[in-house]
């Protein structure tokens, strides 16, 4: 039923069916919601901000707050700026926080709305921030929105500092409050001091208290942000995602940045954690060695059902790519790779990853679409696809065994509170995937063949 | 009143007892919203196209960037006897280029392709915010693409900032008007049947409805716009009455319909078992003959008696709860207070997004005297009032559902996101049973610290 898609693939240029990826401001959103006591503020029409935080409350089933200027017709014409005047004083007088992170939409950005000059005009209370960036969705995607919105963090409060403080700056990239804290775990298991930046783990995913917090306990905290400008390194997860911030953090503070894939799969998790190691002088512990040989185990045990089998993985570029990586590591083959964000780095970074495991008939796209997934799909099957839960109409329809990874995922739960990072999210991919295949082949199977032991 | 409630805010919350003049006049309603406010409210783009959009075979294209039409995407829940064509998203993704040199021509090969590759008969295009600040002429690139194909392309001037959700039902109905028209019947005596407006399928309970009317022996000609087609929504002026369930979304359309096809109309409910069978009966003496009146009394009489029994069961379970009511319009709001009433659970919060001064008025009368009444609220707000009110449960939509649980609340959505139906006598089933799995679920117990 839900199958209208043509198996014939022509070429379109004007028209965008079932969309890959969204706008800039709700990773700006989710980005601010990720720094202690801040408030995101979208300044535009108060419809963008009701959609960004009804899809952020979707994915994460949090509460996600973020106020807007509200604009109107007169807006419009005049520019926001006397709605933003009156929106900080509102913020500020009644939900207190001690920053509000101020994100453009669209339609700030196509009045002209100059936000550096209207924010040097607001009369912001003793003690009390507001930043801003700029989001405009005709460029780039969410995940352009979320590494701006860093950015514009960084460029307002890191401070520049002659000696280093010595601490690792991580930014996580686009992941789940689940991955933050397997990020922050393996630090801390490792005794490194860090600053992780942003970090949603502990107010994307608070525990039921029975009051409701505004300002969770979690987040970056601002004095940590400024910090940042004092590091020693920066570890800059997620080669595309986390690329503005680290040109940010240099251009301002001159601190250095390591560009790294997200950490799925063995070697990315090697990475991740030798680069830890060497630049904070703090040995790999045993407990994370240990975690490595089980993963590898269970790797071991399993390979027979993953080999070969051909996959076909949507989502953001950078989980894209960790995905597929971990994917090759298993002995499976990416058939397609794509992602909605307009990015050529993307196709570059999937091809040399292919290369080096030999897999040559791969399609690798950016800026592409579901509408064309499906149409590939339905040209040469897959074995398994991997993607946020708008892909369920796809795998309905072509019958396909569907992992739901990345974002956004609205349709299940829990998802948000466990990693795809590090040697536990792997095993714990390892699991959906397998769980994903062999159910397929108990379902598919005759009577007299199904496998008790498998 | 407490921290938490800005001082502008302070008209659109009333306390039924104290600051209501008792006629509706006391509440600040029908605003934008505040600039600064954590608003739940959507926007004019919004209300237009969850209107328009459950006509099945129609496609719907976004004129704008990505965002506003990937958050729209198959999200309403409608469901379709036919055509899955609307739960697809189809837009013009602008970029930057097409900012500085204007969308028009990308717009109109957008159409282009889409007429090309689906053969489409009817297409909605929604101008969203940029597109009504870059000044696209949309109207012209529709009128030319109608003259070109030979179908219907019928633009939705919808910038999101023109307004709120309920400016985007309005245009939602002109656009339905724009499609019918040109098929009014000039004799009044070909005129039978009814048309349902204002109920989107949602969960299939447009198809529960249908049933009702085709056992008591009523046709029902055309919907709106829930399981709807283009061919179906074309017979909509031969129908002899509207009835209409969401009146905030379809009102405009009953009056305009009214005007001009001569086609009057009644507003229904179909949300619990006394609205339920109180419009059937309505409807059936309006339209039927004895023998439709005969047969719409047994079978309301029937099912109310099954139903009365069935309550029954959970009402020892219920009684005595407290419930804070949070939805879009204040009609629907109407017809919750009524049903926790027949729950024997008492309405202690209430407020709507786009409620209407009269209908505040309804609600004043219908709930105790220290009901809190707010227009448009926040999540402090909310918060506030349902824990000085100790409020059991709180139904609402999908931004509301994390609030209610991190308060330990109980929480039953009653918008989009609804799991099954809610309407009709197998509704008031549906509801009261997923009440009492969310008000008495064992998780509750384990809400005290270890
Ligand atoms: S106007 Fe821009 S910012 Fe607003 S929802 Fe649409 S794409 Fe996103
Ligand atoms: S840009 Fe305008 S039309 Fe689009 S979501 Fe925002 S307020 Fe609504």
């Amino acid at each position: 039923m839900l199958d209208m898609t043509p198996k014939t693939i022509t070429e379109r240029k004007s028209l965008r069916v079932n969309p890959a990826k969204t706008c800039q401001p709700v990773g700006a959103m989710y980005a601010a919601l990720g720094v202690h006591r801040c408030m995101p503020h979208s300044h535009g029409s108060q419809g963008c901000c009701s959609y960004h935080r009804t899809f952020l409350s979707r994915h994460f089933k949090e509460p996600a707050i973020a106020t807007t200027s509200s604009f109107s017709e007169g807006a419009c014409v005049f520019g926001g700026g006397s709605n933003l005047k009156k929106a900080v004083k509102n913020i500020f007088d009644i939900y207190n926080p001690d920053i509000i992170a101020v994100h453009t939409t669209c339609l700030s950005e196509t009045i002209g709305d100059d936000l550096n000059a209207l924010i040097r005009e607001l009369e912001i209370p003793q003690g009390k921030l507001v930043i801003h960036t700029n989001t405009p969705s005709y460029k780039g995607s969410h995940v352009t929105g979320f590494g701006n919105m860093m950015a514009g963090f960084i460029n307002y409060l890191s401070e520049k500092s002659a000696v280093s403080n010595g601490k690792i700056g991580i930014f996580p990239g686009f992941v789940n409050p689940g991955d933050m804290h397997e990020l922050k775990r393996m630090a801390k298991s490792m005794g490194v001091k860090y600053i992780m930046f942003p970090d949603t783990d502990g107010t994307m995913n608070t525990p039921i208290t029975g009051d409701y917090q505004m300002y969770p306990k979690g987040g970056t905290t601002i004095d940590e942000i400024r910090q940042l400008g004092g590091a020693k390194h920066i570890l800059a997860l997620g080669e595309l995602t986390s690329m503005i911030p680290a040109m940010e953090i240099k251009k301002k503070c001159d601190v250095d940045s390591t560009a790294l894939p997200y950490p799925i799969g063995v070697e990315a998790t090697d990475k991740f954690l030798m680069s830890l190691s060497k630049l904070s002088g703090k040995a790999i512990t045993e407990e994370l060695e240990e975690e490595r040989g089980q993963l590898l185990d269970i790797m071991v045990d399993s390979h027979a059902y993953y080999g070969d089998k051909r996959v076909a993985i949507s989502g953001d570029p950078d989980t894209v790519l960790g995905l597929a990586a971990f994917c090759l590591e298993l002995g499976m083959k990416p058939k397609y790779m794509l992602t909605g964000t307009p990015d050529e780095k993307f196709t570059k970074l999937a091809k040399e990853m292919l290369l080096k495991y030999g897999v040559t008939d791969c399609i690798a796209k950016a800026n592409a679409d579901l509408f064309e997934l499906h149409q590939l799909m339905k040209n040469e099957a897959v074995d398994l696809l991997i993607g946020g839960t708008h892909c369920k109409q796809i795998a309905k329809a072509e019958d396909v065994p569907f992992v739901r990874a990345g974002f956004p995922i609205m349709d299940r739960y829990v998802h948000s509170y466990m990693p795809l990072v590090g040697y536990r999210g792997a095993m714990r991919l390892a699991e959906l995937m397998g769980n994903a295949l062999m159910d397929r082949q108990d379902r598919d199977a005759e009577d007299k063949d199904l496998e008790m032991v498998m | 009143m407490s921290e938490g409630i800005l001082e502008v805010r302070k008209k659109s919350i009333m306390v039924k007892n104290t600051g209501c003049s008792g006629d509706g006049t006391g509440i600040d309603c029908e605003k934008a919203s505040v600039s600064g406010a954590v608003s739940q409210r959507a926007c004019v783009y919004c209300g237009a196209r969850v209107v328009l959009n459950p006509i099945t075979d129609a496609f719907h294209i976004i004129h704008g960037p990505i965002g506003c039409s990937s958050y729209t995407w198959d999200i309403r829940g409608s469901l379709s006897s036919g055509s899955e064509i609307y739960r697809n998203s189809f837009s013009t993704d602008l970029r930057e280029k097409d900012i500085i040199f204007g969308g028009a021509k990308k717009l109109t090969a957008a159409i282009d392709e889409v007429v090309d590759k689906y053969s489409a008969k009817l297409i909605f295009v929604y101008a969203t915010c940029i597109v009504g600040v870059i000044g696209d002429d949309v109207e012209a690139v529709c009128r030319e693409a109608e003259n070109k194909y030979k179908i219907r392309v019928i633009p939705v001037k919808a910038e999101g900032f023109s307004g709120t959700k309920k400016q985007g039902y309005k245009l939602a109905c002109d656009a339905v008007m724009k499609l019918i028209r040109p098929y009014k019947i000039t004799d009044k005596k070909g005129q039978h049947g009814l048309n349902i407006l204002g109920d989107f399928n949602l969960a299939g309970e447009m198809w529960l409805i249908k049933n009702y009317f085709k056992k008591i022996g009523i046709e029902v000609v055309s919907t709106f716009t829930g399981d709807s087609s283009h061919e179906n929504l074309l017979k909509a002026p031969q129908a002899a009455l509207n009835v209409v369930q969401c009146a905030g979304s379809s009102m405009y359309l009953a009056n305009q319909m009214e005007k001009e096809f001569a086609i009057p109309f009644m507003k229904v409910s179909f949300f619990g078992i006394e609205d339920t069978s109180a419009s059937l009966m309505q409807v059936a003496h309006l339209l039927g003959d004895e023998q439709v009146i005969a047969k719409a009394e047994a079978f309301t009489k029937k099912e109310s008696a099954r139903l009365r029994k069935f309550m029954a069961q959970y009402k020892p379970k219920l009684a005595g709860k407290k419930a804070a009511i949070y939805v879009g319009g204040g009609f629907k709001a109407i017809s919750l207070i009524r049903q926790f009433n027949e729950m024997g659970i008492e309405t202690v919060v209430v407020g709507t997004q786009t409620g209407r001064k009269d209908e505040y008025e309804i609600i004043q009368n219908i709930v105790n005297d220290d009901t809190v009444i707010l227009d448009d609220a926040n999540p402090a707000e909310l918060e506030y009032f349902m824990k000085i009110k100790h409020a059991d449960i709180l139904v609402g939509g999908v931004k509301e559902r994390p609030l209610a649980y991190k308060l330990g609340i109980a929480f039953c959505d009653h918008n989009h996101e609804r799991k099954h139906a809610l309407g009709g006598y197998e509704g008031v089933e549906n509801f009261t049973k997923e009440i009492n799995l969310s008000i008495n679920s064992p998780v509750w117990e384990y809400m005290t610290a270890i």
